[in-house]
């Protein structure tokens, strides 16, 4: 089986996020870069697989510039087999999803987290899934294969789902579908000269563009209330807040 | 403009996020036209009237009860086409955004998720959307002349404006190709209050020092008819289920009044919940970090205030 895992390459869970040039640019000062912790959770399930069905290889593909070059090779370390990068600036996820869909030809699942914690978007994997004529499913929690059949639970709004389809398929993943892999030596050392194939994006057409970025208005002061007074915090929640 | 607006039913009933939907399209002017698929009563679908939709398309079609997300794709880029709409709007959910995502690849429309505030129309067809899980929003131009938006919670008031809708049935002729998936179980916490939909929200940490505690906090949550939710701690070590997880990694919640209760305020966390309206912080440790997110705090042990709390709230009512 072929495995494709499309990861993001997204600031830090700890960032402060700052803008820059007018608010037309992200401040990239002091923020360090991560796979997509929800991409983690999807490269994770693909190793397990691979470690669990014999012939299984993984591909990992990431959209973006020379920089993302450093979380590409972090996958290869915890244990993907080869990688592709395009060549391009991940605009939005239509654009990301063509990139993906151009070079996903021949594999039989692809995975990747449920959103990128930059854009949130939300929506890479139903996209490729459309684009390929493929089954997409998203957020999965779980995802086992038996033959060419695929058995998930996908969340839902207060509870969760089982659904099946058939391979080939599109999941977007997220905990607890399986446990984030550390790197060990080993996998450092080899990741270094495992192959990462850069490719050209493929029309640059866009249908949305982004004008600028602007941060949410700052938070006034914190009211205190006394532990004595619950009372008190209850009438201004209904007089001041207005929100009981 | 016209607008056609896509109407999730849950349990036979049209979920509230959907009338805000309702009410944004109603609110960018031109008609409104809402469609609903699967089996729902005729009474649900002519209040949508009273948020501003004119016309009402109904699929009464049984397959469609089980929300399978390629058949309800291939419906509404149908019903886009018939209906000649510019912009579909649908709310955020586990099955409007991959539809609206889908549908928007079918009909070669511009697609923006997360969208917050009314379009603004001066120069071109412009979203705010949310980005960094809250940190911050950007501005997209829509440059397609059809439009797919996704709607974040509370970017419309679902406020009635009388008014009355027609219901047209509607059938769309699906193939086998739109059922490629099949959904063999669904599990839904009944009775509850949905999490990512509650006005109230009241939520636990580790502070709370096990899941047989958490008895107190539900005695808040049902006085103040809230819904529950957790730190990443409290989900991880199974106290609770995965689900009732707020943060940047779990559920991103938007409701009026947020209570933290034993939740240091770790950047995760708060990113799930910076679209609350009102954050209340209750810990014992003043130099708690969520503290300087929060509208009004107290300083205290949980196991003393929220009883307290409980008993304030229900005598205020």
């Amino acid at each position: 089986m072929k495995i494709l895992v499309c990861v993001s390459h997204v600031p830090d869970t700890t960032s402060k996020i700052n803008f820059t040039d007018g608010g037309t640019k992200f401040d990239t000062n002091g923020v360090q870069f991560i796979i997509g912790p929800y991409d983690d959770y999807a490269l994770a399930r693909a190793i397990e697989l691979k470690e669990s069905i014999s012939g299984t290889t993984v591909t990992v593909l990431n959209v973006g510039l020379a920089d993302t070059e450093p979380t590409i090779r972090k996958a290869l370390a915890i244990g993907a087999d080869d990688a592709i990068r395009v060549n391009a600036e991940p605009t939005d996820s239509f654009f990301v999803a063509s990139q993906i869909a151009a070079n996903a030809q021949g594999y039989d699942l692809i995975l990747m987290g449920r959103e990128s914690i930059d854009y949130n978007g939300g929506v890479v994997h139903a996209m490729v899934g459309e684009l390929l004529g493929m089954p997409s499913l998203s957020p999965v929690m779980k995802l086992d294969i038996e033959g060419t059949k695929v058995k998930m639970s996908r969340e839902i709004e207060g509870g969760k789902e089982a659904v099946e389809a058939n391979l080939p398929l599109v999941a977007g993943c997220q905990e607890p579908i399986a446990e984030w892999k550390i790197p060990n030596m080993r996998g450092i050392m080899s990741a270094r000269t495992k192959p990462l194939k850069v490719v050209e994006a493929t029309s640059s057409d866009k249908s949305v563009v982004t004008q600028k970025y602007e941060l949410p208005a700052p938070k006034g002061a914190v009211k205190m209330i006394s532990a004595d007074n619950v009372a008190e915090l209850v009438n201004l929640l209904k007089t001041e807040a207005k929100v009981l | 403009m016209a607008v056609l607006v896509f109407v999730e039913v849950g349990e036979g009933k049209v979920r509230k996020s959907s009338l805000e939907a309702v009410a944004y399209a109603h609110l960018m002017g031109g008609g409104v036209t809402a469609i609903a698929l699967g089996t729902v009563a005729a009474s649900e679908l002519e209040s949508l009237g009273k948020y501003g939709a004119q016309k009402v398309l109904h699929v009464a079609d049984s397959k469609l009860d089980q929300p399978v997300i390629q058949a309800y794709a291939s419906v509404l880029a149908k019903a886009m086409q018939d209906e000649n709409a510019d912009v579909l709007v649908l709310a955020n959910s586990s099955l409007a955004t991959p539809v609206g995502a889908k549908v928007a690849i079918k009909a070669k429309a511009s697609f923006a998720s997360n969208v917050v505030e009314l379009p603004s129309t001066s120069s071109g067809f412009v979203v705010k959307r949310s980005i960094y899980t809250g940190k911050a929003f950007s501005f997209v131009e829509m440059k397609d002349q059809k439009k797919v938006i996704v709607l974040k919670k509370n970017a419309a008031e679902a406020k009635e404006v009388g008014g009355t809708a027609q219901i047209v049935p509607y059938a769309v002729s699906l193939s086998d190709a739109d059922f490629t998936t099949t959904i063999t179980a669904t599990e839904k916490a009944t009775g509850e209050i949905l999490l990512p939909e509650a006005e109230i929200v009241v939520s636990g940490g580790r502070g709370l020092k096990g899941p047989e505690h958490w008895g107190i906090l539900e005695d808040l949550a049902k006085a103040l008819h809230a819904a529950t939710g957790c730190s990443k701690p409290v989900s991880d070590m199974n106290w609770r289920p995965h689900h009732e997880h707020v943060g940047q990694t779990g559920v991103k919640v938007a409701p009026q009044l947020y209570i933290a209760i034993g939740i240091s305020g770790a950047i995760q966390h708060l990113a799930g919940v910076n679209s609350s309206k009102c954050i209340v912080v209750i810990n014992k440790d003043p130099e708690a970090p969520f503290f300087k997110a929060a509208d009004y705090g107290i300083v205290g042990d949980a196991f003393d205030v929220l009883p307290k709390l409980t008993e304030a709230v229900k005598s205020m009512k």
